[in-house]
Formats: structure tokens, C-alpha cells, sequence
């Protein structure tokens, strides 16, 4: 513990003339915590990067329906200010369960395409608009030259956006695979629920990957499902081998 | 080639009685008669009055004479044609930023590029002919590439709508008889006589004896109708309009050019507007060519707006779509629809912790032809009937969903058919079999049950629901039901149904 906090203090000077080296717009924008030590620790700066792109897709069986993804930045979503601008080409998405994530429906305002292409045109055109909290989009393909796109118009206004990758069929999912100008890139997977002392379905549960992150290392979580206020939170048996008695979270 | 919408109404002025007068009985017969000289005849009569058998023409007092009970009414042409102007304002503000009246008795608009905002040709024909016909008017829609061919199939058909598809309009009007090429009564007769019967016919024929015998009317209407001359549509105007237009001595062509010129024409606009206390809802851009054709770019706003850049940018969007051709020779900027609009419009700077209005971003999307609403919650425990959407730019709804059972975050649009073994009447299942994969259940909440609606609907007078959550060993969770309660037949047919997918 000792070495990685003296580790920290050099990387951290080390990131601050990396972050004088790259525009000054990003220098302000700061981050969104998760509040969770773990997770946070693992994000430079310490938490989801503002003016950032982020992507996530569902794992396993749910990359189809992108099940636990939505939520996941659903949860993101309604811990940022302001409202949120949700770019979609399938309305299947259950607004009821949203709210249960913490995001209130007047604060979504959903734009719906025919089009893939019109997704990104649309999830550019309100990151570049400004005072948003946070631009989503369901998308399949996610090229490289779009990605740095909306990577930047997110650098320019400092709004966040996050990219949910769904595929129509189970094959298209290797295109995850394709390096992006994202900051960061998540899975998450759905994973049996915790166990309640009676029969019945308990608190969901999610194995979260986090498979890339710029200037920063992979690691991987198993967390409660997003509370109520949006957040999740982590269990002891973390899978990053740090076994901690109890919770720990000092969210707020 | 642009796309032309010619809407004709065949019993404009009995319609116009109609709804002047709402008291007179659908069984009424009614004629209009008009005078020319001292002969008083019928100038139309409504579908009442055909079916007893009164014709057009026929002499006033032979049809009092034969029908009993024809109601009869001097024809006011004033009225039908401020009707007809009022009908055109109305289109204008509705459907296209090109309207022009196509006297007596239709509406003719160019619709190129607006279509896709109500889902294609056929939707909008069909919405404009129901529309009018819950207005009470009766109208025959025809689209075509040339104003000529609309207005000819428009008058030809039976049937509420056509659609002449690209590259057809030769095929299409062909066989149309020659009293609908738009010309003057006297040479339609005369070409009768001469044994010519229909349009194609007359194209057919060697141009050079017919413009000797008729002058050059008859090739004009010919090149018009088969899109071989433009036939610009004049698009209706009032004085209440807040319009400013700008005029190029030297044709302008470049898209920068073109740009400038649309933000000076705004801020004139803006000024106008301001002196009136207006905001805009609609405003159109109309770009005159010097090859004579018009092209119309039309914006909308889901508030009345009166912000310089907000406007600007809504049309600077689409500027690139203006095909300039030789040069662009006059620039006009409308505002077809304006709402009173009190305080100045808030500026959009990005300023922390501040509320940001949205309804610029929701106006660029709306441009672009993408739905973009807000969900508001109903009350109602049939999950797919408690959402609704609403505008994007309406007020905040405080509701919530006020439910403490989970919900799945995807909801299948239809619900799923599964094989399952379970034990009735509330036990879930042991084993679901969905999307080809058999999944054992490990754990399961529920029953929730859900009754259905019976003052939606009366075949859901004892419909029942029961919504299971399960879990399966990898840790899938999804939302199944049970049509029926298990133990009585009427409540459903006891199949199950994947509902949603919970993350």
C-alpha cells in the first residue's frame, strides 16, 4: 500500500505535465467520482473524466439488448447536472426502470433516428451544444474517425458522453474489439444476484470490466446494481484480489 | 425535378355552405346556382344532390322542377375564394413552405425535401386528404414532378390519393383526356373537334401545325407538364406575413455567400419581429434561381424564437442542400408562423449551475427529421401503457413511476411465446426455454399480478397478468408472465410470455 501511494505522488506529477501538454480546455473539467475507492483509484484524476468519451457494452448474452449497459450509464448519467440527451435508433429501452436508477424522466429528453450514422451526427450536435450533463447514445459501430469526433466535441464543451454499444445479432460484437479514441471502456455483465436468506430474486449484481482506460490500467469489480441515487457499489470479494473486511464506500 | 402536391376540392363550394352552416342535415341535397345572363343554372352540387341526379349545367328551374326538397343557393364566388386563400394559408403553415392557390378550386405545393418529416409520400398524402376530410372538404391529393401533372391526375382520380412515382408523369397522363391540360375552353373544343382525345395524343402530334393553328399555348402547357419548361409556384403571401427579401444584382453561388446573406436576412428578420412583438414558430428561406426554379428550406421551433443565432443556425445546417444552379437571384425569408412572444429570448451561454434551455438543440434535431420527446409516466399497471411520450419542449411533469417492483430496463416490443414447465397456479417456472437456449430458474420474485384494464378495453374485463422476475444460473434475469391467473380459463390462455430483459 505504502509503495502505491509513493508511486501515486510521481505519476501524479507525471500527469500534470502530460495534462499541460494536452489542451487546456481538459484541464478544468475535473471528473465524476463513482465514490467508490476502489474503482476510483484505478481512474486517473479519480473518477469518470467530464468532456470525455466513455463507451460501454453489455457482456456475455447481454450485448444484444445491452442490458446492463443502459442502467450503468443510466447511473452515471444521474449523477451528472443537467439534462441528459439519449440517441437511439430501437425505443425499447423501459423508462420505469431508469427511474429506479435514479434518472428522472424530465431530465432525458431522447432524440430517435432511422440511422446509425444519424446517432453520432446527433450525439455530436448536443455535445458541441453545451450545458448538457451527459450525451448517450446506443450505437453498433463505432469507427475510429467518429469516435475522435465526438471525443472532441465532448473536449470542447466539457460535456460527457457516453457511447452504449448494443448489436442487433451476437456476431457483431467482435467489432468491440476495434480500438477507439474512447477514454475509457467498459463491460458489464450480469452475474447472479446477491443471495437473500429467503427464496427470491436479491439485489443485482454486475461483473464490471474496465478494459481500458487512457493513462491507466485494466481492472475488474463485481458491484451492486445502481441504487436509487445511480450509484453502485462494490463487494469485499473485489476481483482485484484486495480483500477488504466489510463495505467500503465514502460515497457522500 | 421537385415533387409537386396538387390538392383539388371537388365540392369546394358546397363543402363551404356545409361548414358555414353546420345545422343543415348530411341528407340535405344541396346546389349552387349561378347566373350568366338571364339563364340560372347549376354550378355544383354536392354528392346528395348527384345521387338524386342533378348534373352540372342543368337550368335552375328543371332541377327545383324534378327534385323535391333540393336545397338551393346562389353561388358566391367571393366567398369560395377567400375560402379557398384561407384553406391555402392554412397549408402553407402545415405542409410546405411553397403554397400557391391553383384557382378555382385547389391548393398546389412543392414538397421536395419536406416528405421525409411525415414519413414519406405516401403518409403525408393520406394525412393531408384526412385532414381536410375531418374539416369537412372533400379532397382528391396527387403528387407528380410537374405542377401540370399533379393538377391533371389530382382531377382524373377516383380515389382520395396518388403518387406518380419519378420518370413515370408520361405514363401517367398519357391517357388523360385533354380538358385537364389546364387550357382555355374554346381551343379544348376546337381540338375535340379536330378528333384529338387525349393528352398523349396531342404530344404525339407534330408541334409546328398545332402552334399555326392555336398560337403557343397548347406546347407551353405540353413542356410544362412533362417538366420540359419550369413552372415556378408562386408561393401565397398576406400582408401580415413578417417577410424580408434580399435581391442580387450579381447572382450569388458560393456557399459562403449564400451563408452571409442568410444571417443578414435573419438579424432583418429578428429586427421585424422585435417591432411587433413577435416570435417565430416557422420561418422559411425561399432561394430564387435565375434558371427560374424556387427551392424552400423550412425551420421550425418548438418555442416562439427570436434569437439571432438560434435561427441562424437552424438554417446555416441546411444551407448546403440549396443547389445554386447559374446563381442564386433573390433571397426571401418568411415567417409563416408567428406567436406573440413577450420577454426576450434567454441567451443559450454556457454558465454554471444554470438551467440550459434546450429548445434550440431540440429545434436542430427536429430539423433533421428525428423524433426527439420526453417520457412522462401514466398511470396505469400495464407496462407498456405506462409510458407515454410527450413533447420534448413541454413543461416538467413532477411524476414519477411509483413502484416497487423492479422493472426490466428493455422492454420487448411484443412480448415473447416461451416453453416453460411450471406448476399452476403461483409457482414460477422451473425451466424457460427463449431465444433457443434453455435457461433453469434459480431463483424467482413474484407472482405480481396485473389486471387488465377493463374501461380501456372490454376483452380485458377479466384479463389477468402474473409477472415473475427469475434468474437463471449465469445470472440472466428476465421479466415473464403469465397470461391468466392459473386456475380460471377466462382470465387467459395460461401461456407465457418473456416480457423484458433486467440488467
Amino acid at each position: 500500500m505504502n509503495s502505491a501511494a509513493a508511486s501515486n505522488a510521481v505519476l501524479d506529477s507525471l500527469r500534470e505535465q502530460i495534462a499541460h501538454l494536452e489542451s487546456a480546455s481538459q484541464r478544468k473539467r475535473g471528473v465524476l467520482p463513482f465514490g467508490l475507492a476502489q474503482i476510483d483509484d484505478r481512474l486517473p484524476g479519480g473518477g469518470l473524466a467530464y468532456g470525455a468519451l466513455h463507451e460501454c457494452a453489455g457482456g456475455g448474452a447481454g450485448t444484444v439488448d445491452g442490458a446492463a449497459a443502459a442502467p450503468f450509464v443510466a447511473g452515471i448519467a444521474a449523477r451528472t447536472k443537467g439534462k441528459v440527451v439519449w440517441c437511439l435508433t430501437r425505443p425499447d429501452l423501459f423508462f420505469p426502470a431508469l427511474a429506479q436508477a435514479g434518472l428522472h424522466p424530465n431530465r432525458v429528453v431522447f432524440v430517435e433516428s432511422d440511422k446509425e450514422e444519424d446517432v453520432l451526427a446527433n450525439m455530436e450536435e448536443g455535445l458541441s451544444y453545451g450545458g448538457l450533463g451527459a450525451v448517450i447514445g446506443e450505437i453498433v459501430r463505432l469507427p475510429m474517425a467518429a469516435s475522435r469526433r465526438l471525443q472532441l466535441a465532448a473536449e470542447k464543451t466539457g460535456t460527457m458522453a457516453l457511447a452504449v454499444r448494443r448489436w442487433r445479432r451476437q456476431t457483431e460484437a467482435s467489432d468491440f474489439g476495434q480500438p477507439t479514441a474512447a477514454t475509457t471502456r467498459w463491460r458489464v455483465s450480469v452475474i447472479p444476484s446477491e443471495e437473500l436468506p429467503v427464496p427470491g430474486v436479491g439485489r443485482a449484481r454486475w461483473f464490471l470490466e474496465l478494459m481500458r482506460v487512457k493513462a491507466g490500467e485494466c481492472a475488474e469489480f463485481e458491484v451492486g446494481a445502481c441504487d436509487a441515487e445511480g450509484r453502485i457499489d462494490i463487494f469485499s470479494r473485489s476481483a482485484d484480489g484486495q480483500d477488504q473486511a466489510g463495505r467500503s464506500r465514502y460515497s457522500r | 425535378m421537385p415533387r409537386v402536391v396538387s390538392i383539388f376540392f371537388p365540392d369546394l363550394p358546397t363543402d363551404r355552405i356545409r361548414r358555414a352552416d353546420p345545422a343543415i342535415p348530411v341528407e340535405q341535397a344541396i346546389a349552387v346556382i349561378s347566373k350568366s345572363g338571364s339563364k340560372r343554372w347549376v354550378s355544383a352540387a354536392d354528392a346528395a344532390a348527384r345521387k338524386a341526379g342533378v348534373h352540372l349545367g342543368m337550368p335552375a328551374a328543371k332541377a327545383q322542377a324534378l327534385f323535391q326538397g333540393l336545397r338551393m343557393i346562389d353561388a358566391d364566388l367571393a366567398a369560395d375564394a377567400a375560402a379557398l386563400e384561407r384553406i391555402t394559408m392554412w397549408a402553407l403553415s402545415q405542409y410546405s413552405p411553397i403554397v400557391a392557390i391553383d384557382a378555382p378550386d385547389g391548393i398546389v405545393m412543392d414538397t421536395e425535401g419536406a416528405d421525409h418529416l411525415q414519413g414519406g409520400e405516401e403518409r403525408m398524402l393520406t394525412s393531408i386528404a384526412n385532414r381536410f376530410r375531418a374539416k369537412g372538404l372533400t379532397a382528391r391529393v396527387a403528387i407528380a414532378e410537374t405542377w401540370g401533372a399533379a393538377n391533371a391526375c389530382a382531377r382524373a382520380i377516383s380515389r382520395e390519393t396518388v403518387i406518380v412515382p419519378r420518370g413515370e408523369t408520361v405514363r401517367a397522363v398519357e391517357k388523360l383526356p385533354l380538358s385537364l391540360l389546364r387550357l382555355p375552353e374554346k381551343i379544348v373544343g376546337d381540338l375535340r373537334t379536330l378528333g384529338f382525345k387525349t393528352i398523349g395524343e396531342l404530344a404525339n402530334t407534330p408541334r409546328a401545325p398545332l402552334t399555326l393553328r392555336f398560337g403557343p399555348e397548347i406546347g407551353r402547357r405540353l413542356d410544362q407538364m412533362f417538366g420540359r419548361t419550369p413552372e415556378p409556384i408562386d408561393p401565397i403571401r398576406t400582408a401580415e406575413l413578417v417577410e424580408v427579401s434580399r435581391a442580387f444584382a450579381e447572382p450569388i453561388g458560393a456557399a459562403e455567400t449564400i451563408n452571409k446573406y442568410v444571417a443578414r436576412l435573419v438579424v432583418q428578420l429578428v429586427d421585424e419581429l422585435q417591432r411587433r412583438g413577435l416570435g417565430v414558430r416557422r420561418a422559411d428561406l425561399i432561394v430564387e434561381t435565375v434558371d427560374g426554379t424556387r427551392q424552400a428550406i423550412r425551420a421550425g421551433t418548438a418555442k416562439p424564437a427570436r434569437d439571432v443565432a438560434w435561427l441562424t443556425k437552424l438554417f446555416k445546417d441546411r444551407t448546403e442542400k440549396i443547389e445554386p444552379g447559374f446563381g442564386i437571384e433573390k433571397m426571401t425569408l418568411v415567417a409563416v408562423m408567428a406567436e406573440p412572444l413577450e420577454e426576450a429570448q434567454k441567451s443559450s451561454l454556457l454558465v454554471e449551475d444554470e438551467v440550459v434551455d434546450l429548445t434550440p438543440l431540440i429545434d436542430i434535431y427536429g430539423n433533421r427529421g428525428q423524433r426527439v420527446y420526453r417520457v412522462a409516466p401514466v398511470a396505469s399497471d400495464v407496462p407498456e401503457r405506462s409510458v407515454r411520450r410527450i413533447g420534448a419542449a413541454s413543461d416538467p411533469v413532477e411524476a414519477s413511476w411509483v413502484n416497487h417492483w423492479r422493472r426490466p430496463v428493455r422492454l420487448l416490443a411484443r412480448p415473447d411465446q416461451v416453453d416453460v414447465m411450471a406448476l399452476l397456479p403461483d409457482h414460477p417456472p422451473v425451466w424457460i426455454m427463449w431465444r433457443g437456449k434453455r435457461r433453469k430458474v434459480k431463483n424467482a420474485d413474484g407472482p405480481e399480478r396485473i389486471f387488465g384494464e377493463w374501461w380501456e378495453r372490454n376483452s380485458e374485463m377479466a384479463a389477468v397478468r402474473d409477472y415473475f422476475v427469475i434468474e437463471d444460473e449465469g445470472g440472466e434475469r428476465l421479466w415473464i408472465f403469465r397470461s391468466g391467473d392459473g386456475v380460471d380459463t377466462e382470465t387467459g390462455s395460461h401461456k407465457w410470455f418473456v416480457h423484458g430483459v433486467f440488467a
